[in-house]
């Protein structure tokens, strides 16, 4: 298994969607062939479209707000004494996370296939508020569907879903978190797939949302690339970029336009949900070396029993709470560009109480797991390494768990 | 020997009806009462499908994943399926059984396994609900090498150039889904719409067998009597859920079920 250099990953897939030739594909219903091939059809052709690629970018500038910042986190660094830590402050983004480049283009591609309305699935809720609010901006009708305990446990989030005109739908079987929130979506589409479009929340599901999501949520790496030589003058010899994984959907923006450096020059490391420290459940598929099978309609690594049951994930952070992994990071993971480890609950509660001790930046319960890792790598690294956690995510959301788990100081001081 | 699926065809157009196809889950709601029904269905259904449970299943609707998520709950793993068909099989050898469920069951049990295992425990056809044509080729050949009828799965979003080719390497039974649903969804196309589809495809091959399924209830099961074979899943599901809540036996009732619902399509 072979990544190709001067292609874009999302475009390495063969003809039926699979990276590699084994992970992705597209195992759906025979009613959903269709919807999926049209929604090919025109992603392949709009990508390729001069005037598509300015609308985006129109709306990535205006509405979204790009660029997000690239900061040096100097207190951390100091404190930490090894590497240079910067963070790529991604949170910037309207809405609080990187999940609105993806629900923006998907708006966008459903406007331009005259749907009018549109569907997601989200765990953290950050891929329904955004979506919920892309919806708005373009004028489609939204339905979100969520897992009745991720509901619970990310209230601001379904707020704003709300207030944005949305449905929140809740999913009350299985695990009842994202897991069943994707199934819940994807079978809404099979019943309503002549007048809705549906968006997936991450670079999960079939082969063509995996690209679109990838696409979208490139954006991150390519602002990186340019701050990193406005501010180094050149990509660093030394470059590690580290990333929670948990579709896999800002792990991949973060990383794509570095794809082609050696990897001895720009390391990509993901960090996956390790669960409770006490717990056997985790939602760490790549580090804990689960076996390939089929979910939400692609080839991938998963969290399965030997029947091909899909488990029960564990994670204090819903964003991460995924039994499955993108088969992109199946794809890395298997040729070797990136390295996957994970982070425990109570190390990504360390590293978020780190973080907003000795700096203005606030990371979600998310990429607090790869500031969990980052942290204690860049202890060991040189001083002329440059560390760069993609913070993803704003805390807000969390701070009903961040107050149980930490105190309230925690989240009033910040 | 004629496949019993194809034998149950031609027995059902002698008697100028069409062929009544159930769906019950496998060990739901457990494995002796799913064995039970299928012993007591048997008498009226032309052929059995048996749902191989699954916990992230993108195309049922609710009864299925209740009956579905009963099964796994009650511990009903991928071989006790195979040990209730081969049970069946004791009981009625000649009735065709069909195994209807997801890839990954299969592809964790490793794809020629589980065809040697289909073929010892006599299951006659397989209904495979997230593994559409082109990919399921290969495996379809493999079906056919064991003389397992592979059952592909037509939509109303399947255009008819894909019909057509999918037609042209289908076993001699397909499936067509009556409307853009999960199963069990409320019909929400009219019976004659359906049947005009339905022509639609037989007209590409009369001689292969087209069965209709999802949304087929008591109500609407007498409209559609002009297909090959019509299949009526979720109704039975509920009946197993309404039973076990009133602390009826399912059995009983699934069995009378059934009967009405052939007694409507003679």
């Amino acid at each position: 298994m072979k990544l190709k250099k001067g292609m874009p990953v999302i475009d390495q897939g063969n003809k039926l969607g699979f990276w590699g030739g084994k992970f992705g594909g597209n195992f759906v219903p025979e009613t959903l062939k269709k919807p999926i091939d049209d929604l090919e059809v025109l992603f392949n052709k709009l990508k390729r479209d001069k005037k598509f690629i300015q609308e985006r970018n129109k709306y990535f500038k205006n509405w979204i707000g790009v660029p997000t910042r690239f900061i040096k986190l100097e207190n951390l660094t100091k404190y930490v004494g090894g590497a240079q830590i910067w963070s790529k402050v991604v949170s910037d983004a309207n809405g609080g996370a990187h999940k609105i480049y993806n629900a923006t283009v998907h708006c966008l591609l459903a406007k331009k296939s005259g749907k009018k309305v549109i569907i997601g699935d989200t765990g953290a809720g950050y891929a329904g508020k955004m979506l919920s609010m892309a919806a708005k901006k373009f004028g489609l009708k939204c339905k979100i569907f969520m897992g009745a305990k991720d509901i619970a446990r990310q209230q601001p989030n379904v707020k704003a879903m709300k207030k944005n005109g949305a449905e929140v739908i809740p999913v009350y079987s299985g695990s009842q978190t994202l897991v069943d929130a994707v199934s819940e979506c994807m079978r809404h589409w099979v019943a309503n797939c002549d007048t809705t479009a549906m968006c997936v929340g991450s670079t999960v599901g079939p082969a063509v949302f995996v690209r679109i999501c990838g696409w979208s949520t490139s954006q991150i790496s390519r602002e990186l690339k340019v701050q990193l030589i406005e501010e180094f003058g050149s990509i660093p010899k030394k470059l590690k970029l580290y990333n929670c994984v948990g579709g896999g959907s800002s792990s991949f923006g973060f990383w794509n336009e570095f794809m082609d450096y050696d990897k001895k020059q720009c390391e990509f490391i993901g960090v996956e949900a390790g669960g409770p420290a006490k717990s056997k459940k985790h939602a760490a598929p790549l580090t804990y070396g689960s076996k390939i099978g089929i979910l939400h309609g692609a080839a991938q690594y998963v969290n399965q029993n030997s029947d091909g049951q899909i488990e029960e994930t564990e994670s204090i952070s819903a964003g991460l709470d995924y039994p499955g992994i993108s088969p992109l990071h199946c794809f890395l993971k298997d040729t070797k560009r990136a390295r996957y480890t994970a982070a425990s609950d109570e190390q990504a509660l360390n590293a978020y109480k780190l973080v907003t001790r000795f700096e203005k930046l606030r990371p979600s319960l998310e990429p607090s797991h790869a500031f969990a890792v980052a942290i204690s790598e860049s202890k060991k690294l040189s001083k002329d390494t440059i560390v760069v956690v993609n913070s993803c995510g704003d805390a807000y959301k969390d701070r009903g768990i961040l107050e149980k788990r930490l105190g309230k100081k925690y989240v009033k001081s910040n | 020997m004629l496949n019993p699926i194809s034998a149950a065809f031609l027995k059902a157009k002698q008697e100028n009806r069409p062929a009544l196809l159930t769906y019950t889950v496998g060990g739901d709601s457990s494995k002796k009462q799913s064995l039970n029904i299928l012993k007591s269905i048997s008498k009226n259904a032309d052929i059995l499908e048996v749902g191989v449970p699954h916990n992230t299943p993108v195309a049922d609707g609710s009864q299925i994943q209740t009956s579905a998520y009963r099964a796994i709950k009650n511990g009903i793993k991928v071989n006790d399926i195979f040990k209730i068909v081969k049970d069946f099989k004791k009981f009625d050898k000649n009735k065709p059984v069909i195994l209807m469920g997801y890839y990954n069951m299969i592809f964790q049990y490793g794809e020629n396994k589980f065809l040697n295992k289909c073929k010892l425990s006599g299951v006659n056809g397989l209904i495979v609900v997230d593994l559409p044509w082109p990919e399921n080729k290969n495996f379809a050949k493999k079906c056919r090498k064991k003389s397992i009828y592979f059952i592909q799965l037509l939509s109303p979003t399947t255009t008819n150039i894909r019909l057509k080719k999918i037609i042209k390497d289908s076993h001699p039974m397909s499936y067509f889904i009556s409307m853009l649903s999960t199963t069990g969804g409320k019909l929400k196309v009219s019976p004659k719409e359906i049947i005009k589809n339905y022509i639609k495809i037989k007209k590409i091959n009369p001689k292969k067998k087209v069965v209709i399924g999802f949304g087929i209830t008591e109500k609407t099961i007498g409209k559609l009597k002009s297909a090959d074979g019509l299949v009526v899943g979720s109704a039975i599901c509920k009946e197993i859920s309404k039973s076990l809540k009133h602390r009826q036996n399912p059995v009983t009732n699934v069995s009378k079920l059934v009967k009405k619902l052939k007694y409507k399509i003679v």
